[in-house]
């Protein structure tokens, strides 16, 4: 019987091996250039001068451009709980703890983390494709040819926007989200809105509430960040613009649900 | 005279005006394994029209980012009034490139932005001490420079490349350079849009006497505008010196660079 011949990997085919070094590789420069990235921007953003005029062009581009959108998230994610709580809070017959039920839950958990998803896809996106685009087109170099400073112009000014603007996106899908979920609920059975937020917040403290908000100061950093970062370092005319706009929503929404599980770990031990 | 590269080495080591506006000195440049500058040397004096001639991938547009510090050399040093940029910050290149001007091969307008303000862009950002009405004078007065004016609404998609080089060039003259760079500015324009950008170079070089460096391949062009000429080829100045001493070299390189061209 003839030896089994060896298996031959097509040319061009890399082996597992040199695959996985690759991708190891990969992993370790994306993160090496990430710190560098964040370094000069942390560096160009806290000494003078300041860009003002971008900045507030920014939070205008961050906050008020996206308000419609985190509203209408809000407002579905309040008529949501509304109605699983309803249903589950009446099997167990704890009918009663239906309003504080739905003010921790979009508080607390859904409100900011579905703002920071929302912000994701739209800012982190935006800014990826804008800057993706800038880049190929040589604006970024035009930015710097012109004596100007793009990491803190175009990074640091977008970042700090999203920093300052996600806790104020987060208040306002909240606002929603209790609204509506109230609403749902007083149409199926009388509940006034003075009785609902009575209820809901008895025995709230600060500390229920502000640390879940401001902790959407880091995913706002996180998706400023990723979207400046990957846009900034494109190259590959408009299929490299496109992976840009894809990766910066993709890596902000997958490190903002990572960062979640840490914050809120943080949270209840600091804030218990 | 005609020099061989060689020549135009020591030639360039050896000069005396070592202040010159632009000294770029033994630079070696390669990405990854490609070596794209092989340790060239040039130098261009202040009124001074270089034009830098030479294959496609040749590197020529490297030296110019080299020059305004967009890349790094590998070796050799570039020289900026006398500074060397090589282990500049980003700040401290800020300072330097105030006193220069980039034309991009296309433009390169901020698409988000009209023409005029695309040219009061570096106006804004380091003429702070300009109110609103002197900057918006500055800015008619360049674009009338580059024969742009009553352009100031239009956003740079809405007219042609030759109109889009144009207000490029604006730009760069806003700070008011002692520096000029231009990268291919001629590239895809009609031979009336080339003319009228060449003369348009040749009458601001006359007003402003800057230290020009101008990447080329058309050698007509380059004959027009420029003082003196040099040819790359394969990261090496092949030859540098006036038109007439182009014509008169015996480097093959240079004949067949001339006839095809």
């Amino acid at each position: 019987m003839n030896p089994p011949l060896p298996v031959k990997r097509p040319v061009g085919m890399p082996s597992a091996a040199s695959f996985a070094g690759g991708l190891i590789g990969g992993f370790f420069e994306w993160f090496g250039s990430l710190g560098i990235f964040s370094w000069q921007v942390l560096k160009a953003g806290l000494t003078p001068p300041y860009e003002g005029r971008e900045l507030l062009r920014q939070l205008d581009e961050v906050g008020s451009k996206s308000l419609p959108l985190v509203a209408l998230a809000g407002a579905a994610i309040g008529v949501v709980i509304s109605l699983e709580a309803r249903y589950s809070l009446s099997r167990f017959g704890a009918k009663s703890m239906f309003p504080a039920t739905l003010v921790y839950s979009v508080i607390q958990v859904m409100g900011p983390i579905i703002t920071g998803l929302v912000v994701s896809g739209r800012v982190g996106a935006g800014i990826g494709a804008e800057l993706a685009s800038m880049k190929v087109t040589e604006q970024i170099d035009a930015i710097e040819a012109s004596a100007i400073n793009p990491y803190r112009f175009l990074a640091a000014t977008r970042i700090l926007a999203c920093i300052l603007m996600l806790p104020l996106l987060t208040l306002a899908a909240d606002a929603c989200g209790l609204l509506t979920g109230w609403f749902a609920q007083a149409l199926v059975e009388p509940l006034s809105f003075h009785q609902f937020v009575e209820s809901g917040f008895h025995g709230a403290t600060f500390n229920s509430f502000l640390p879940p908000t401001f902790k959407t100061t880091v995913y706002g950093l996180i998706i400023g960040l990723i979207a400046c970062f990957q846009g900034m370092r494109t190259s590959g005319g408009a299929a490299g613009v496109g992976r840009a706009a894809t990766n910066s929503v993709v890596l902000a929404s997958l490190f903002l649900i990572l960062a979640d599980v840490v914050l809120v770990k943080f949270i209840l031990v600091v804030f218990p | 005279m005609a020099t061989t590269y060689d020549n135009a080495v020591k030639q360039v080591n050896l000069r005396e005006d070592r202040a010159a506006p632009v000294v770029v000195e033994s630079v070696r440049k390669t990405f990854g394994r490609h070596t794209v500058l092989n340790g060239i040397s040039m130098g261009v004096g202040r009124g001074e029209t270089l034009a830098v001639l030479g294959r496609s991938g040749t590197g020529k547009s490297v030296l110019l980012r080299l020059i305004i510090g967009l890349e790094k050399p590998d070796s050799g040093s570039v020289r900026i009034d006398g500074q060397d940029i090589a282990g500049m910050t980003l700040d401290q290149l800020g300072a330097i490139r105030k006193k220069m001007g980039l034309l991009f091969q296309h433009a390169a307008l901020y698409d988000s932005l009209t023409v005029g303000e695309n040219v009061a862009f570096p106006l804004r950002h380091h003429r702070g001490e300009m109110s609103k009405s002197e900057r918006a004078d500055c800015v008619d007065q360049l674009l009338a420079e580059v024969g742009m004016e009553g352009n100031l609404g239009k956003m740079p998609s809405d007219i042609s490349g030759g109109m889009q080089k144009r207000v490029g060039l604006a730009r760069a003259l806003a700070l008011e350079p002692e520096i000029l760079l231009l990268d291919e500015p001629t590239a895809g324009l009609d031979p009336i849009s080339s003319a009228e950008i060449n003369q348009l170079i040749l009458k601001l070089q006359h007003e402003r006497q800057m230290a020009s460096v101008v990447v080329t391949h058309n050698l007509h062009s380059a004959k027009t505008i420029a003082n003196r000429l040099a040819i790359l080829d394969e990261g090496n100045v092949v030859i540098e010196g006036t038109f007439a001493d182009l014509q008169h070299s015996e480097i093959e390189f240079v004949k067949e660079f001339l006839k095809q061209s």
